[in-house]
């Protein structure tokens, strides 16, 4: 039996404001979404197929199109395969779709879901806007490291110092993404609007990210969309990095801004910046009630 | 003892629409009271306020004597709420969605072990703890997600159509489970319905229709607002008999389902006259004492209805089928 001394006791310790609160519950939002995604381990084989047809397929096809000198040096240095050049396009479109599928499952949660558990806690509501941004990323990350198994199919060699990097810059890539996923979802009201966001945000965002071909060269009204495009700075250092260890000449598809090439760092920088002010929005539009 | 939740002059505007439109009312501390009316009333709307989900356009809600605008953080810690629909997580198990509850409500880790081994005895469920909340039939998830609700001892728990779906013996044994928690932890349990048999085992009912409360009372006292019997007969041609039965009796009938309800003081006597003197073939007739149905008929002139399907109420359906065919 309770008697009412224990009752007082399990209602005066609610997490309440900053501090060990808001990490214990953004650890607790994260920890579903990682285990939801851990026991729903068909999915994540269902979900690698895409990125297969991208790159066995569509990489193989265009690959033999452009006669397999894609990006050859005149100096008669290594070149890249398409194939080759597309492989970081594809482990950053896994990234890309996993985040944003991931963050638009929110709108559910939301109207019918667990989410509204969330919702009525008393937690800052900060908590679930970062825990479901860090959830997702873990998982979009994840999703695009999967794909480094490929590497040696592909011809590229893998240092561990060379998976560390892919690693960090993944997750800014995935983080970037993921709020903003998360960002929208906290706007919309109902799953209409999730057509919208694949064909109006998600499919441009992908083709003028440089995954399938590089950023230059381009007319200029492209230029200044590739340029506009935060995710071409998250998936141009995962290539550097990745192919330029492998020695392939990938340095001159770099972006460029008024024909200066960004170090790797300040790329990242701009995915995160993105990502914060992404997140940042999500945490107000959470708290804000109706 | 003392009020738990009080309300006044509560209204929830949604642009022009006004879903709330000044509801009064005061729940004691260990009472069951039901809020009573057809979709679309208010129901939700009235309860979400109450839970810190909305904010009320005018008027004030307390929940434990807290101002449910001024400090939602401090009302959610002692509420506890089971949603129209399932909002259990079912990727997870039964026992990690009520440890996830207690972590998130800061319950320590023995205290909150041995709660939910208390409760999930009580909602006889401990032998099915380890298995994933997916595998649970619908009054599974129900009881579940009440465990769930008490389990942070809240002082007020919010119940919005808790049998909602559930066929009528799994809903007479949801009522177990509510009675059983009731008396174990002494929780005031605010529940909305349509349900007008379930609102029989409330204490007090308040009926509410079209944003305003109609009628609040025990549910002796509102069918005490009929003055003896009704009457339900079922005729080809129901506009016609009503018009009889007017000019015969000088008794206004009530139509409702291609029925006629009427109210007299003696059922008894007066069915025999009814099928003598009218002249039209009646289909079928009874008599009963008043039920909630008759008093929301005559209170609000419409019988307890389903509205047309909203968007949320579309997404809802979709969502449901989704669900029911993946399992």
């Amino acid at each position: 039996m309770t008697t009412a001394a224990q009752r007082t006791t399990g209602i005066a310790t609610p997490m309440r404001g900053i501090g060990g609160g808001l990490l214990g519950a953004i650890y607790i939002v994260w920890w579903r979404d990682i285990t939801r995604y851990w026991r729903d381990r068909a999915r994540v084989g269902a979900s690698l197929a895409q990125p297969l047809l991208y790159l066995v397929i569509f990489g193989t096809g265009l690959a033999s199109s452009l006669g397999g000198g894609f990006g050859a040096t005149t100096a008669g240095g290594a070149g890249v395969s398409y194939t080759q050049f597309i492989y970081p396009g594809v482990i950053s479109m896994s990234v890309l779709f996993t985040a944003i599928f991931g963050a638009m499952s929110i709108v559910w949660d939301r109207e019918f879901g667990f989410m509204r558990e969330l919702l009525v806690a008393p937690i800052d509501r900060a908590a679930i806007a970062i825990g479901k941004t860090l959830g997702g990323a873990t998982q979009a990350m994840i999703q695009g490291l999967i794909l480094l198994v490929l590497a040696p199919f592909v011809g590229v060699t893998l240092a561990p110092s060379v998976i560390a990097e892919v690693v960090v810059l993944t997750f800014v890539l995935a983080f970037g993404l993921s709020a903003m996923g998360v960002a929208l979802a906290s706007f919309m009201r109902s799953m209409q609007g999730f057509q919208v966001v694949m064909n109006f945000l998600m499919m441009p965002m992908f083709f003028l990210s440089g995954a399938l071909f590089p950023l230059v060269g381009l007319p200029g009204w492209m230029t200044v969309l590739t340029r506009l495009n935060p995710a071409s700075y998250g998936i141009d250092p995962i290539r550097r990095v990745l192919l330029g260890s492998s020695g392939f000449p990938v340095e001159r598809f770099a972006i460029t801004i008024f024909d200066q090439t960004l170090p790797i760092a300040a790329e990242a920088a701009v995915v995160l910046g993105f990502g914060a002010v992404m997140l940042g929005i999500a945490v107000r539009a959470f708290q804000r009630r109706d | 003892m003392g009020r738990v939740i009080e309300v006044e002059r509560l209204v929830k505007k949604y642009g022009d629409i006004e879903a709330v439109r000044g509801i009064d009312l005061a729940v004691e501390q260990g009472e069951v009271f039901g809020f009573l009316g057809p979709n679309g009333a208010g129901k939700t709307t009235t309860i979400s306020i109450l839970c810190t989900l909305l904010r009320p356009t005018a008027g004030q809600a307390r929940v434990a004597g807290i101002d449910v605008s001024r400090d939602p953080g401090a009302v959610r810690s002692r509420i506890g709420l089971v949603f129209q629909d399932p909002s259990l997580d079912d990727q997870l198990t039964a026992r990690e969605n009520l440890d996830l509850h207690g972590r998130i409500y800061g319950i320590a880790g023995p205290v909150r072990r041995q709660r939910i081994d208390e409760l999930l005895q009580v909602v006889e469920l401990a032998d099915r703890a380890n298995s994933l909340v997916r595998t649970f039939s619908g009054g599974m998830k129900r009881r579940l997600e009440i465990a769930r609700g008490v389990l942070h001892h809240p002082q007020v728990l919010f119940l919005d159509e808790p049998t909602l779906g559930l066929d009528p013996q799994t809903r007479k044994h949801i009522w177990d489970y509510l009675n059983e928690l009731r008396r174990r932890e002494g929780v005031t349990l605010f529940m909305t319905t349509h349900y007008m048999d379930e609102a029989e085992f409330c204490d007090r009912i308040a009926i509410i229709d079209r944003g305003q409360i109609v009628a609040l009372g025990t549910p002796v006292e509102l069918k005490g607002r009929i003055g003896g019997d009704v009457i339900t007969v079922s005729v080809g041609d129901v506009p016609a008999a009503a018009q009889e039965i007017q000019t015969r009796f000088g008794i206004a009938p009530l139509a409702a389902n291609g029925t006629l309800r009427i109210e007299v003081p003696d059922g008894a006597s007066f069915l025999p006259r009814l099928v003598r003197e009218l002249p039209m073939r009646i289909d079928s007739v009874s008599l009963s004492r008043p039920s909630l149905d008759d008093v929301f008929l005559k209170l609000t002139g419409h019988a307890i209805r389903a509205e047309g399907a909203s968007d949320k109420e579309m997404m809802r359906n979709m969502g449901r089928m989704w669900r029911g065919g993946r399992r």
